[in-house]
């Protein structure tokens, strides 16, 4: 176990906050055809509000702060906020998508600090990346901004969401992160948006482009390690958490409510109207969410996949039920283990259901 | 022993949790986690105040422990902290640093 594994362990076993997910806009200079959010401000936090939020985590005990949005450079108080962060020794990740990074801004996010700048490229090619973005040049400005803060010593890491439109191209936008010194990092998940819309899973990837996926070694490392059948259904497993969202990860988004995670939409509370700490301790959604265990998975905790599946409980409250399974990992761990019948021509499964439901 | 003064790196991040104080290097995303002894001089160490000042009156008084064996061990520590990049240690007064790592609650959910 990691160093880190123990202290998120510990975290945990105290109920802290340890990760925090901060949304400080859904504004966009860019519209990504697989986005997920409504980029229209409804009434965002105030700087004051979002400092009190940290404030407020920072006391719970909240170590590592991801910044994002939208694009939250877009907000002129960003680097008001970031100081902030960093004054309250939280330990921040942007995940931007670098337009408006000069080489001025890249200079403050060194000078302030900043652990970790995470930046979206789709392709090496303008006309695939550009045409995710809609945005004619998002691609070189993007690139610019990785260079300046390359520069500036900073960890930087090029996040390349894999969808239909660009599945070809990840293998030159890893080269070009080599090229560039910088990390790689990829994802295959398509989520529906935040409002329970699913269209844009359309964008989601080919049964078999998933498959060809999971057997880059350059991707998952030993592929026989990564696809290997799940192993058995221990009672360890079975009395474990289903991920860390509302165990040791909290998301805030723009407008102040409060969900276990990005993909979780839960709406727990909001720190407009509760302290943070507050509703992390005594929101009955939360405490719901806290209460579930591997065991109470009606249909997983029976799986012969159980022990080697990503399940998203998001994805599967997205679905309609947070204790039901989310079909699109249940196909990802079957193809991962090769055991599905992949078809070159079937799309991931598209959930029936497209309404958020009340917790049951 | 010459006079030391000790700070925190601006650059790390921290955090108290279970009585211990975790500290994240941004140089080398290093992570550690600092007893409850370390913890007290780490939150001590605000830049103008002497290693022996923080031992003398912060860990003997806190955790009754011999003045010699206390500064000793205190001296091991900043000296390790400086290495990763998490201490400053100066024979000259650094900067104040008023900073410290905010209690958090004990509620085990």
């Amino acid at each position: 176990m990691s160093l880190m594994d123990e202290v998120t362990s510990r975290a945990l076993s105290l109920g802290i906050p340890f990760s925090l997910h901060l949304d400080v806009t859904y504004r966009c200079n860019e519209r990504c055809v697989h986005c997920y959010l409504d980029h229209d401000d409804h009434g965002e936090m105030t700087t004051d509000e979002i400092k009190r939020v940290l404030h407020q985590a920072a006391s719970a005990g909240t170590l590592i702060l991801t910044l994002s949005g939208g694009e939250p450079f877009l907000r002129k108080d960003f680097f008001e906020i970031l100081a902030y962060a960093r004054a309250l020794m939280f330990s921040v990740k942007i995940k931007t998508n670098g337009l408006l990074i000069g080489a001025e801004q890249a200079r403050s996010l060194r000078e302030l600090h900043v652990s970790e700048i995470q930046v979206s490229i789709y392709s090496h090619r303008p006309e695939v990346h550009d045409g995710i973005t809609k945005v004619r040049g998002s691609l070189k400005r993007s690139l610019t901004a990785i260079r300046f803060l390359r520069d500036q010593g900073l960890t930087t890491v090029i996040a390349c969401p894999l969808m239909r439109a660009n599945i070809s191209d990840y293998p030159e936008v890893q080269a070009l992160a080599a090229e560039l010194g910088v990390a790689f990092t990829m994802d295959p998940t398509i989520t529906p948006k935040i409002d329970g819309d699913h269209s844009i899973v359309q964008h989601r990837l080919l049964q078999s482009q998933i498959a060809e996926v999971f057997q880059d070694a350059t991707l998952v490392g030993d592929v026989h390690e990564f696809c290997k059948p799940a192993g058995p259904t221990t009672d360890d497993l079975l009395d474990s958490v289903p991920c860390s969202a509302g165990h040791t990860s909290v998301y805030v988004s723009p407008y102040g409510e409060v969900y276990p995670c990005v993909q979780f939409p839960v709406n727990c509370g909001n720190v407009r109207e509760l302290a943070l700490g507050e509703i992390w301790y005594r929101s009955e959604r939360m405490n719901q969410v806290r209460s579930i265990r591997v065991k109470d998975l009606h249909t997983c905790s029976g799986c012969d996949h159980l022990s080697g599946c990503t399940r998203c409980p998001g994805l599967a409250y997205m679905e309609g039920d947070m204790r039901g399974p989310s079909s699109a990992d249940c196909e990802k761990s079957q193809i991962k283990a090769g055991l599905a019948q992949v078809s070159p021509e079937m799309p991931m499964s598209q959930p029936k259901l497209v309404q958020i439901q009340a917790l049951q | 022993m010459k006079s030391l003064y000790v700070g925190r790196s601006q650059a790390v991040a921290a955090r108290m949790m279970g009585g211990e104080i975790v500290v994240i290097s941004p140089e080398d995303s290093g992570l550690f986690t600092l007893n409850p002894v370390a913890s007290c001089i780490w939150n001590s160490a605000d830049g103008d105040t002497t290693l022996e000042q923080i031992v003398r009156e912060k860990v003997c008084a806190e955790f009754e422990v011999p003045f010699d064996a206390a500064l000793e061990d205190a001296a091991a520590f900043v000296t390790e902290g400086s290495e990763h990049g998490i201490l400053l240690v100066s024979e000259q007064p650094l900067p104040h640093n008023p900073q410290t790592v905010l209690p958090t609650p004990e509620t085990n959910l």
